[in-house]
């Protein structure tokens, strides 16, 4: 079980060559410096921007392949990405943000509602649900955001620089969950980051950009 | 602050363009027959006026979101080839003579229309000089108001929490429904305040496709143009009301234009 990328990812002007392969319980660290594309190869796993040419697959499934015109829509992969600027929906409170991916796939709301509250526990957010994002730090919030992608039980998760935009003081903490998240993930990860300590930790295989 | 001569002469300037501004709304509120406004705003064919522009507004603006919304959203996200020309079509309303407005309306949906002849001929439809031709005619210098306002909001949110949402494996409609458009909500308030202050005020396209029919397609700005040869105090107590509502939508919408103190 694997996620696999052969080919040529781009948008506008901007295109490269990228090859990657990871396994389930893995984590692959991309690294490079800003522009070199790690973030547009996250995109075009998560389905927000499509291969130029090449093929994308998870397990045996083609997710894209302009060749053969196949392209898999983005909330068709089971795929959660947590973005590096959080992207946390402003006017929903924090339960509703944890379950929108659940109830959009048709849990109904008392069962999404509990296993949104599991996932929260996970991150150390218990007691959290009911407050809005403003209220909290950026670092609570970033957690808020891993919680929803969690709760998914993706085949693949998207981690792109999930430390960059949060203060110091609770980035230490992100830093200290997040191994146990990951230990616990059964599926792919990806992890984009440009500090070599989080890659170091994080990451058992790692591709330079 | 030091005046000196040129910013004297700024000043200046803008008094004048404040008075200017200002005068003409003074100026009904002097003249108005205070003691009398009681009995003449509720004279049959003055409530019927009222009655008119509130009802056939109120519709226009509530169809200018059902319709404007949407095709906002279409101008704001879409990459296909033609979009701006499409954005210029509907924006040109604005600054079209309402009356070249309604000689288009009367051209389109008139009942020798490209449109209206196969209404009346397969339907026997027939929408000049109704009130649906009043709220058509709103409709059309309105909603470019409402679009504008609600594009510029879809544009400025930016689609970064719409991808969030579909990489959790929301649909379009339901990123459209749950996303989008809470975050475009405090635009669609404006733009629907913005398009029933336009569909109220609406004159030109109006009268010249609905046509000036007391109780039936007659608006209070219609009123106020009729009245003006007849009983010209009557129709400083009609456009004494329509001050005030449009007062009152600028008031509501104070957060958005009113900057500074």
């Amino acid at each position: 079980m694997s996620l696999q990328l052969h080919g040529a990812v781009g948008r506008g002007a901007f295109h490269r060559d990228a090859s990657l392969s990871v396994n389930d319980g893995d984590v692959l660290a991309i690294t490079g410096p800003n522009g070199s594309g790690k973030s547009t190869i996250l995109h075009t796993i998560a389905g927000l921007v499509s291969l130029l040419h090449g093929t994308l697959k998870c397990n045996d499934d083609i997710w894209d392949a302009p060749a053969n015109q196949m392209f898999i829509q983005s909330e068709k992969r089971s795929c959660a990405v947590v973005f590096q600027d959080v992207r946390l929906f402003p006017h929903m409170n924090v339960i509703s943000n944890v379950a929108y991916g659940l109830r959009a796939h048709g849990v109904n709301k008392q069962q999404a509602h509990a296993q949104s509250l599991e996932a929260l526990s996970q991150v150390g957010l218990h007691g959290f649900e009911f407050r809005a994002p403003h209220e909290l730090s950026g670092g609570e919030q970033q957690r808020v955001a891993l919680a929803r992608a969690l709760v998914l039980k993706p085949r693949v998760m998207l981690l792109d620089e999930p430390f960059a935009a949060i203060d110091a003081g609770s980035r230490t903490a992100l830093r200290q969950l997040m191994p146990e998240v990951l230990a616990t993930f059964p599926g792919v990860t990806v992890l984009v980051s440009h500090d070599p300590a989080d890659v170091e930790s994080l990451a058992n295989s790692h591709l330079a950009l | 602050m030091k005046l000196t001569r040129s910013s004297s002469l700024l000043i200046a300037f803008a008094v004048i363009a404040a008075v200017f501004l200002s005068l003409p709304l003074v100026a009904i509120f002097i003249r108005v027959p205070w003691s009398d406004l009681g009995s003449m705003l509720s004279e049959k064919s003055t409530r019927d006026a009222l009655l008119i522009s509130m009802q056939t507004s109120l519709i226009a603006a509530l169809l200018s979101c059902l319709f404007g919304v949407p095709l906002a959203w279409l101008l704001a996200r879409s990459s296909l080839r033609g979009i701006s020309m499409l954005r210029v079509v509907c924006i040109t309303p604005m600054v079209l003579p309402p009356v070249v407005g309604g000689i288009a309306l009367l051209t389109a949906f008139g009942r020798k229309g490209i449109v209206g002849q196969y209404l009346y001929d397969w339907f026997n439809i027939s929408l000049p000089f109704t009130r649906s031709a009043v709220v058509m005619a709103q409709v059309f210098v309105a909603i470019p108001f409402l679009v504008l306002a609600v594009e510029a909001s879809f544009r400025q949110s930016g689609r970064e929490l719409e991808d969030a949402a579909r990489t959790l494996g929301a649909s379009p409609s339901r990123v459209f429904f749950t996303v989008a458009l809470p975050a475009a909500r405090p635009a669609i308030v404006a733009g629907l305040a913005l398009a029933w202050a336009r569909s109220l005020g609406e004159f030109g396209a109006s009268i010249t496709f609905a046509g000036s029919f007391p109780g039936r397609t007659q608006t209070l700005p219609m009123a106020v143009y009729e009245l003006v040869s007849v009983d010209y105090r009557l129709s400083l107590v009609l456009s004494l009301v329509l001050i005030f509502i449009s007062v009152g939508v600028l008031a509501t919408m104070r957060d958005r234009w009113m900057v500074g103190r």
